[in-house]
């Protein structure tokens, strides 16, 4: 009903289960370092570059931040459509947020690859 | 006993802005009333107080109104259920306003159209006399038709506030769920196709301030949950 224009070409199914497919992966991720925090007897630099060495952990790691930027590139989205609506504004705004999504991706990245 | 109210003003023929004004009315101790009888005798000692009201019993959605912050129907709310201090009456948020109390609802009607709010049936044999539905399918449609069309969700919705042209709104989302489950209706793949965008259904994050403010009980945020599904179904 609305064109896809308006909507900047975003497809509102899509959008939703993708929501929900990375907030599941954000909680268990999120769950999972509360569990890493509270069970670990003491956390010190060796131990904590142990739990990011491991294969698992880095895709997880990486899996939860690719995760954070698709959340928050929807997210985003609906926020500023809310609330900023002259249209060259809102994508300035957008722009500059998504860059900032990409630059936390790639820090980790770089960070992960370091481990 | 005295009763104090606060009631919203605003003449755009006279006023710069919008202004609230002062109100008392005498009434009997322990005398309980509806919000749409005390606005009636406020209106007897000030005239130009403007608000709309018709069946005064809850049934055609007229006196929608935000009292003390909630959407309602003043002719079903008594003040008793408002507290004991004073009695803040505005109009319904996010939609402009006429008078006083009287607001416009032309964005709320025209996303009521949006969701053709009837009956479509292309079959070839229609039936001679009346459609028959078998009780449970009957049974699908309750807690549906009941909407009376207030607008005390839809104007209730901060999505409605932002996107009025774009998002359907729960009450319009409600009513097209009314129609998409009706075993009569053979339109439900255009009905989806209608709704299958960004924001006419999925502007909806389920905050239920709707199912909150409802005067009739009903549930908008289900209703709109199952659309979800039924186009998540339909595109997967």
């Amino acid at each position: 009903m609305v064109t896809n224009q308006a909507s900047m070409k975003r497809n509102g199914i899509q959008d939703w289960v993708s929501l929900r497919a990375t907030a599941l992966i954000i909680a268990l991720y999120s769950f999972y370092i509360a569990f890493v925090f509270f069970t670990a007897p003491t956390l010190t630099y060796p131990i904590w570059q142990g739990i990011f060495a491991s294969m698992f952990m880095k895709v997880f790691t990486f899996a939860a931040l690719v995760s954070i930027m698709l959340h928050v590139r929807i997210g985003l989205w609906q926020v500023l459509t809310d609330y900023v609506k002259p249209a060259g504004l809102r994508a300035g705004i957008q722009y500059v947020l998504n860059l900032i999504a990409f630059a936390y991706v790639a820090v980790g990245l770089f960070v992960l690859w370091g481990v | 006993m005295q009763l104090n109210f606060s009631i919203y003003r605003y003449n755009p023929d006279i006023d710069d802005a919008p202004r609230m004004q002062e109100y008392s009315l005498e009434v009997e101790e322990g005398q309980d009333m509806m919000v749409l009888d005390a606005l009636i005798a406020l209106k007897e000692s000030d005239p130009t107080l403007s608000f709309r009201r018709s069946c005064r019993e809850g049934v055609c959605g007229s006196d929608g109104m935000n009292m003390n912050g909630k959407n309602g129907l003043a002719c079903i709310t008594p003040l008793s259920a408002l507290g004991k201090g004073k009695i803040i009456v505005r109009p319904l948020p996010g939609l402009p306003v006429v008078r006083d109390l009287v607001v416009d609802m032309t964005q709320f009607y025209t996303q009521y159209e949006k969701i053709k709010p009837f009956l479509i049936n292309d079959d070839n044999h229609p039936p001679s006399r009346e459609f028959i539905q078998m009780p449970e399918e009957r049974a699908k449609l309750d807690g549906l038709y009941e909407c009376i069309l207030c607008a005390c969700c839809s104007s209730s919705c901060p999505s409605f506030w932002w996107n009025p042209d774009k998002f359907i709104g729960p009450a319009g989302l409600l009513h097209a769920y009314r129609f998409l489950i009706d075993s009569r209706d053979s339109a439900t793949d255009e009905r989806l196709n209608d709704l299958d965008d960004a924001f006419s259904v999925f502007r909806c994050h389920g905050i239920m301030n709707c199912v909150s403010v409802c005067p009739k009980g009903l549930n908008p945020t289900k209703a709109i949950g199952q659309i979800k599904s039924m186009l998540l179904q339909r595109a997967v």
